[in-house]
Formats: structure tokens, sequence, C-alpha cells
């Protein structure tokens, strides 16, 4: 028989965390900080909008792009945030969660042959999604000492005549760090100076805990070659609804919406019920929530620099990313014997690409009591160790 | 800024340690613990309870709620009558209520008897009562924001990106 398997899905690396996580799931006793969601429930009345769909018999498929009140309160959204301007018909369309825009965004912007420069530790969909365009994923290894913040001089040393897409993604998954308006200028300004198309994940944009999140496509001249994709997973705690939005340029929103309409049809009706009334009502939610996570942010942050591990301090996302250089183990020897001894599992960071060796990222997705529980047993693992 | 996040956060979990409140809030021990001094002071801090299911323990318990309607004259107001009602150690909680009644009470009594008790001859007596309707409460399903008997689990997978 044929080789029934293509050479694009054989080559593509399957994610080395996978093995880990069976290893977790193997130890029901075993706790964790290692989930990537909301602790919090979907806020009730959004819930409810979902069940009110279903009893009104909502059940059949939407436009291709979405429905358009619920494209009409993305641009809100925007023009709400940060003062953009979008055309809810055009511009913007409705996803099966931040990761399909990802997808869509990248097929349609990229060809074989193009670079696509994606900073390191991050998410770990932006290299495989541009290795199925057939184009080339140029990583940089973003440096602590910079707070993990993407520097002019690592994106001007990565850029190259095929060049053809900067991505990012703050507040970043796993390091936790924000880029702020001042950290974005000159990148936006080489952007346009090497005229690059930037696609930039900002799933985690509500959940920013110094200042007001800022996103690359407010500069001037900028908009128009930027593709902002979020969605509802963390801001509205949603994750298992499926829904996410994009919003970029007519040209590019009009490719993806095509190709959209050929891998997934619509976003699933019911979810963008419940997102009609998350984005129109919602916001005192993610106020809640956004305190909530902050609390709990500064309370591991300090526990784990008591604890001689180094974390420098995020200010999104609800992850901490410390170094566990001191220790003289790689990120997955700690996961490992961490897992072994104390029965406690976090994420090496060696997940988010290889610049995350030296790294955990432990999210504080979990209640104050959880986490009091799982940090002291990672103080008794390191007391051990030394 | 410090005080009303800190009634935010303290509203629902009242036990947590001084030092992890500091580090939560992003303040300084002793500025929190001033802070909740003052709150105290000032009356707005006024008591630290825990919610308790008594459906299930073996104490036997029942609580009731009881609309009353009173005639007020002019050197009689509500806050007056008020008191001739909450200094009960049986009224639990009292409120003073637009709509067909004038105060709610919330009772709370070891049997039924009791609670009938309390009303016909501590309550009705009182020479402005001039009306009460018991409610006796058969079920709490919640309370202070609090879903009575639901064990919260956590139904997300333990790992993932």
């Amino acid at each position: 028989m044929r080789d029934p398997i293509s050479k694009v899905a054989r080559q593509m690396q399957p994610s080395g965390i996978r093995k880990f996580f069976d290893v977790v799931a193997e130890m029901p006793d075993a706790i964790s900080l290692g989930v990537g969601e909301p602790d919090f429930d979907t806020p009730w009345h959004i819930r409810e909008a979902g069940i009110y769909s279903l009893e009104k018999g909502r059940t059949f498929y939407t436009s291709n792009a979405g429905m358009p009140e619920l494209k009409r309160e993305v641009a809100a959204y925007y023009q709400r945030r940060h003062g953009l301007e979008y055309d809810p018909r055009t511009e913007t369309f409705i996803t099966v969660g931040g990761s399909e825009a990802i997808d869509m965004a990248m097929r349609a912007i990229l060809d074989p042959g193009d670079e696509v420069i994606i900073p390191e530790p991050c998410y770990v969909s932006y290299v495989p999604c541009a290795v199925m365009t057939g184009a080339k994923a140029v990583t940089i290894p973003l440096q602590e000492k910079n707070e993990f913040k993407l520097t002019p001089e690592e994106l001007l040393g990565a850029i190259t005549d095929r060049t053809k897409v900067l991505m990012l993604a703050f507040p970043n998954n796993p390091t936790g760090a924000i880029m702020t308006r001042e950290d974005l200028e000159p990148i936006a300004k080489i952007c346009l100076e090497k005229d690059l198309l930037v696609i930039t994940d900002e799933i985690y944009a509500e959940l920013t805990y110094s200042g007001e999140h800022a996103t690359i496509a407010a500069f001037p001249g900028m908009q128009e070659r930027t593709v902002i994709i979020n969605g509802f997973s963390k801001a509205y705690a949603m994750t298992g609804w499926r829904l996410g939005f994009a919003a970029g340029p007519r040209e590019i929103i009009t490719q993806m919406v095509k190709l959209h309409q050929f891998a997934i049809m619509c976003a699933p009706t019911t979810s963008q019920y419940a997102g009609l009334e998350a984005l129109r009502y919602g916001d005192e939610d993610i106020a809640m929530m956004r305190e909530s996570y902050n609390q709990r942010r500064r309370y591991v942050v300090n526990e784990l620099n008591d604890m001689g591990l180094h974390c420098f301090e995020p200010f999104g996302a609800f992850y901490v990313f410390p170094s566990i250089r001191s220790l003289n183990m790689t990120s997955d020897e700690f996961a490992t014997r961490l897992l072994e001894s104390e029965k406690l599992a976090v994420v090496p960071g060696t997940a988010f690409g290889s610049c995350g060796e030296g790294f955990i990222r432990i999210s504080y997705a979990y209640s104050l009591a959880e986490l009091k529980e799982a940090l002291s047993r990672i103080r008794h693992f390191i007391r051990g160790l030394i | 800024m410090l005080r009303d996040e800190l009634l935010r956060l303290i509203r629902n979990n009242s036990r947590i340690e001084l030092k992890d409140l500091a580090v939560m809030l992003g303040a300084e021990e002793t500025a929190v613990a001033n802070e909740i001094a003052d709150l105290e002071k000032e009356g707005i801090i006024c008591g630290y309870y825990t919610l308790i299911n008594w459906d299930n323990t073996n104490e036997e318990m029942v609580d009731a709620l009881i609309e009353v309607n009173v005639n007020t004259s002019r050197d009689l107001g509500f806050d007056t009558i008020a008191e001739r009602f909450y200094m009960f150690d049986e009224v639990k909680s009292c409120y003073l209520i637009s709509g067909r009644y004038d105060f709610l009470l919330m009772l709370e009594g070891k049997t039924m008897r009791q609670v009938a008790n309390f009303v016909s001859s501590k309550l009705s007596p009182i020479e402005h009562v001039t009306g009460t309707a018991t409610h006796f409460i058969m079920k709490r399903y919640k309370d202070y924001g609090t879903v009575l008997g639901a064990v919260r689990k956590d139904c997300r997978e333990k790992m993932s990106i």
C-alpha cells in the first residue's frame, strides 16, 4: 500500500508535551498548576443566553462570517477599547476560537517560501500553522532580561527579504509578558519600514494588570497591515464554547472567510448567541475576574520569589514563568521529578519552544487554597534539593 | 481604592490571613491591618460570620420570614418600632421594606412551636403591630451568594496549553 500520510503531516513535529500530559492523566491523585484556562464558570447570564437560543430553536447555520449583530459587537468592542474603526460587515468575522483564526490568517497570507517571524516562548500552534502553509517559521528566542518582550534589535536581526509576517502574542502564554504602547512603537515602525504584516493574537487582552492593553493595530498605518485575533475563552471564561473573532483589513478578512467557509462553515450558533450577550453585557464580569486573577498573581509571584525561584513580574494572562536554572536541572527533569515526588503537575517551559528551557509555566487560575497547597509542595520539593 | 478592593476580597472569604491579604492587594501588611481596623471602627465591617447549612447537621432549626405591618405616629417612627423587634435574640434580621408590609423579620427558632409562640406572645402584642404574616422556610437553596450543599468540582482537564 502506498504511504497514506502526507509529507506535511508526517514531518510536522508532534507537541512534545503530550507525553507528559498522559503521565499526569495516569495519576488521579496528582494536583495540577498546568491548566491553560480560567477557573471561573462562564457567567450565568451568558450561559443562559446560549440556553435560551436553543429553546428558541436557533439551531441552524449562521452566515459564514458569523451573525451580523455579533460582528457589530466585535466592531463596537474595538471602538470602545482602542478607538479603532472596523466595518463589521467586511473587516470582522467570527471563528471557532482564536485557534482557528490563527490558522486562517496564516493560510490567507502566507505562501510557500515566505517567512513568518515567531517570537518564542509562545503558544504551540503558531509554528505548525505556519508550516502547514509551506512558509518558514523563523523563531526569535525572547529573553528574560527583557521581561520576554520583543525588542526592535531582535526583530531587525530576524528580518530577511522573504519575511512577510510578524506574529505577536501579548499578553503572552506562557510567560505572562505584556508589551506596552511604548514597547510596541518601535516594533510598529519597523513593520512599516520593512513592509511586514502583523498577526497579533490578543486572546489575553482583557487580562492585563498594569495599565490598559495596547494593540499594535492602533499605531498610524498599522491597522491596514494587522490582523487582530481575539476570542471569548479567556476574557469571559468560555473556553469550551469555542468562539473567537478576527478583525483586520478587508482584503485579508475576505480571504479568511472564504477559507473558513470551506473548512468550518460557521462558528457554533449557540456559542454566537452566548457571545453576543458576553460582548454586550459582560464588561463587569471581566472586571471582577481580572481583579481576582490579579490578586492571585501577586500571591504566586511573591511566594515563588520567597522560596528562591526567581520570577520576573508578569503583567498579563494568568501565568507566571519562574526560572529553575539555579536548581541545575532541565525543565523536563524539574516537571517530572516534581510530579513524582510531590504529585504536582506544572508545564515545562520547553513545551513553548526550546528557549523555554530553564523555566516552568505555572498557572494561577486556581483557588487560593489550591495555590497554597501546590506552592507548599514546590517549596518542599526545592528544600529537598538543596 | 485599597478599601474597595479589600472589601470585595474579604466579602466572600473573611478567613484570608493578613499577610496574604497584603500580598494579594499589593499593599503593606500594616496598611491593610489599619484599613481593617478603620472599617470596623466606622461600622462598615460589622462582623465575621460563618455560613452554616443547618440542614446537614443533627441540629433542629426552624427559620421563618415574618412580614409585619405597623402603625406609626408623629412621635413614633419606624426606627423606634424596629428596635422593639430587633432587640429580641430570636430575630436574626430586621428590615424596613417597601410594598404591602412595613417590616420583614427573619426568625430563628428551635421548633415551629417556638416560632409560633414568638409571633403570638411577643410580636403581635406589641401595640404598634397591626398585622403579621409568617412564612416558614422549608428549604434553603442559596444564602449570601452561596449555593448550599453544592461542592464545586474542577471539571477542567488537568493539563492544557
